[in-house]
């Protein structure tokens, strides 16, 4: 009988680390798979960030730098600047990429650096105990936001792919999830489509990928699918908000 | 451009041409006066040999585009002033970490906070403790003329790569705005650099991946990686010690200073032996590894130092642990971005050696004795 699905190759045997519900799995696998369906894993640099994906290194199957807080863009940058025939992609979460490391993210996007974002945002930190991101929802608790997210003191929510949308440089931006069996393959689409635009050398790109964190939203792992659809969604609408020109929206 | 054998050259560019010639064909950088012809040198340079300049979004950025290019593989440098190097020290700490090759360049200015963008030597414990976080140290090199700069520029690269770490090259706005004249030998095409099997530069043509990191999330592991750290740190102290000496073989009197005020103290020198005083000076040209061997030889010999300084006393301490209380050390220093002058620092000579009572005040302005 033919094998119809294994672990991607783009992956190591070592066993994730992450919460039982959490979504980063499945997104490191969706990651995996377009280094695979590309045919590039032993031509790819990946970075990883400083939060619950810190030890991304062990998981994917490729050479890996692990950078400081928020500034994998710019380690990316460095590579990417050396090794241009490289595919150079960063994994980041929303206190990495969105709080301390806006400045990096935005001129990475800025100059048209020709690397790939992996924006995991789940609206929290996961890592140093649940804190309130810069993606927190208004009215959604944290432990520094112990009443509910305060318009009034704490701002709105950061939508970064709208946001990263507005740079010329950057060349295909998305936002995907992973609630649903749907969402997962749409989301695996738009990784695969972000890193072939970087192989084109288009410029910059990044997928924003709404996911799960039931440890600090005190929720099951099924509750967590359904608050990420009906909370999430309305607030971080799906779709792709730039693509390269001459190509059509999906 | 070609460069002719012996040019005339500003120190700021020479700090470029130095990396050029040593094979660096990356730089990353933000401006900050009083660095800025030396970005502007490899902005223009660097592109016409095949090289990359890159203006960062800020230092925080520049120092993680240096961690990333040197990881890569390749020879990297950055650049900048005070201020600005206190924004890069948690890089400059990932990159030890990581244990990456690369050299930062700092043209240091007045502090604390903007404080001016006159010369001073107020990031010296910055420079030579570590920095950064955790429990490390980086070779620093401090150069005293123009063609110096082009010298040590070409040994920081090697340094960096021999001890896989960041080698800091300090000077000030005097040595990057002065002119010399330099003699650049043929330019070589690209030095050879050693193989760096540990880069992370795709798996591809290896049957392992790379990984770099400075995570090291079990504690013993930690203190295993601080330990071969601190071998390496050992073995800089032990062979890198690096000073040139000035008339110091018969005097009861040495000076040490390093950069532009070595200039001015060798000065003094000649103007004390010309008043027959025995005067020499000892110039530390590796701040770290602080070359306290060549103090301790001196101090048999001198009746007392004198550390001069454009700060308020920072290499005095290296000085002091060097002589270990075996002789008076003085010190005389200008802070906050203020240059010693020869008829300054010669007065402390000659009140140090008797000449002139200790009550009688030859500074021309503040000053600080410690």
């Amino acid at each position: 009988m033919p094998k119809t699905f294994q672990r991607p190759q783009a992956l190591t045997d070592k066993a994730f680390h992450y919460c039982p519900g959490c979504t980063h799995g499945i997104i490191h696998r969706l990651v995996a798979e377009a280094l695979d369906q590309l045919g590039v894993r032993t031509k790819t640099v990946g970075v990883c960030p400083v939060g619950c994906a810190v030890f991304a290194y062990d998981y994917f199957n490729c050479d890996m730098i692990q950078a400081a807080h928020g500034r994998a863009p710019a380690v990316a940058t460095g590579v990417k600047r050396v090794l241009p025939d490289r595919l150079v992609f960063t994994y980041q979460g929303d206190g990495d990429l969105a709080a301390i490391g806006t400045a990096e993210i935005v001129h990475a996007a800025a100059r048209g650096e020709k690397i790939t974002a992996i924006f995991v945002n789940n609206a929290i930190y996961g890592m140093t105990g649940g804190q309130m991101a810069p993606t927190t929802l208004i009215g959604q608790k944290t432990t520094t936001t112990p009443f509910g997210r305060d318009r009034e003191t704490t701002g709105c929510p950061i939508r970064v792919a709208e946001m990263l949308s507005t740079l010329e440089g950057a060349v295909y931006v998305a936002r995907v999830s992973v609630h649903s069996p749907r969402h997962v393959r749409l989301a695996g689409r738009a990784i695969r489509k972000a890193f072939e635009v970087q192989l084109r050398g288009q410029g910059f790109g990044v997928v924003e990928v709404l996911s799960t964190c039931p440890t600090n939203w005190g929720l099951s792992p099924l509750e967590a699918l359904k608050w990420l659809e009906q909370e999430m969604l309305p607030v971080f609408p799906l779709g792709e908000f730039r693509v390269p020109a001459g190509e059509e929206v999906v | 451009m070609r460069l002719l054998p012996k040019v005339l050259m500003k120190g700021n560019e020479a700090f470029g041409e130095g990396a050029i010639r040593a094979g660096c064909r990356y730089t990353f950088a933000y401006p900050i006066t009083p660095q800025s012809e030396l970005a502007h040198f490899l902005a223009r340079r660097l592109p016409e040999i095949g090289g990359v300049f890159v203006q960062a979004e800020s230092e925080v950025a520049a120092i993680n585009m240096v961690f990333g290019a040197a990881a890569a593989g390749a020879r990297v440098m950055t650049s900048s002033s005070s201020p600005g190097i206190s924004l890069m020290q948690e890089g400059i700490s990932y990159i030890v970490g990581a244990r990456l090759p690369c050299v930062v360049v700092n043209i240091m200015r007045g502090g604390p906070g903007l404080g001016n963008i006159a010369p001073a030597q107020g990031d010296y414990w910055q420079a030579v403790k570590g920095g950064g976080h955790g429990d490390y140290r980086h070779i620093v090199l401090a150069p005293a003329s123009v063609p110096e700069i082009i010298e040590l520029m070409e040994l920081a690269f090697d340094l960096a790569d021999k001890y896989r770490g960041p080698v800091m090259v300090v000077g000030d706005g005097i040595l990057g705005q002065m002119m010399e004249p330099v003699e650049l030998g043929s330019a070589e095409a690209t030095p050879a650099v050693p193989a760096k099997p540990w880069a992370i530069t795709g798996q591809e043509g290896r049957t392992t991946r790379n990984v770099i990191s400075s995570l090291h999330i079990v504690p013993e592991e930690n203190e295993k990686f601080n330990l071969e750290l601190a071998a390496t740190f050992a073995e800089i102290e032990r062979v890198e010690q690096r000073y040139e000496e000035y008339r110091v073989e018969d005097a009861a009197l040495v000076l040490v200073a390093f950069g532009t005020v070595a200039r001015i103290a060798k000065a003094v020198v000649d103007r004390a032996r010309a008043a027959g005083l025995p005067v020499g000076m000892i110039r530390p040209i590796t701040l770290w590894p602080f070359p306290r061997d060549r103090i301790r030889q001196a101090v048999a010999q001198a009746a007392g130092f004198l550390v001069v300084e454009m700060s308020f006393g920072q290499m005095l301490e290296d000085v002091r642990l060097s002589v270990d209380g075996k002789k008076p050390v003085h010190f005389f220093g200008r802070p906050g971005g203020t240059v010693p002058t020869v008829r300054e620092v010669f007065a402390e000579v000659e009140k140090i050696m008797g000449v002139t009572p200790d009550a009688q005040d030859f500074s021309t302005a503040a000053g600080v004795n410690r």
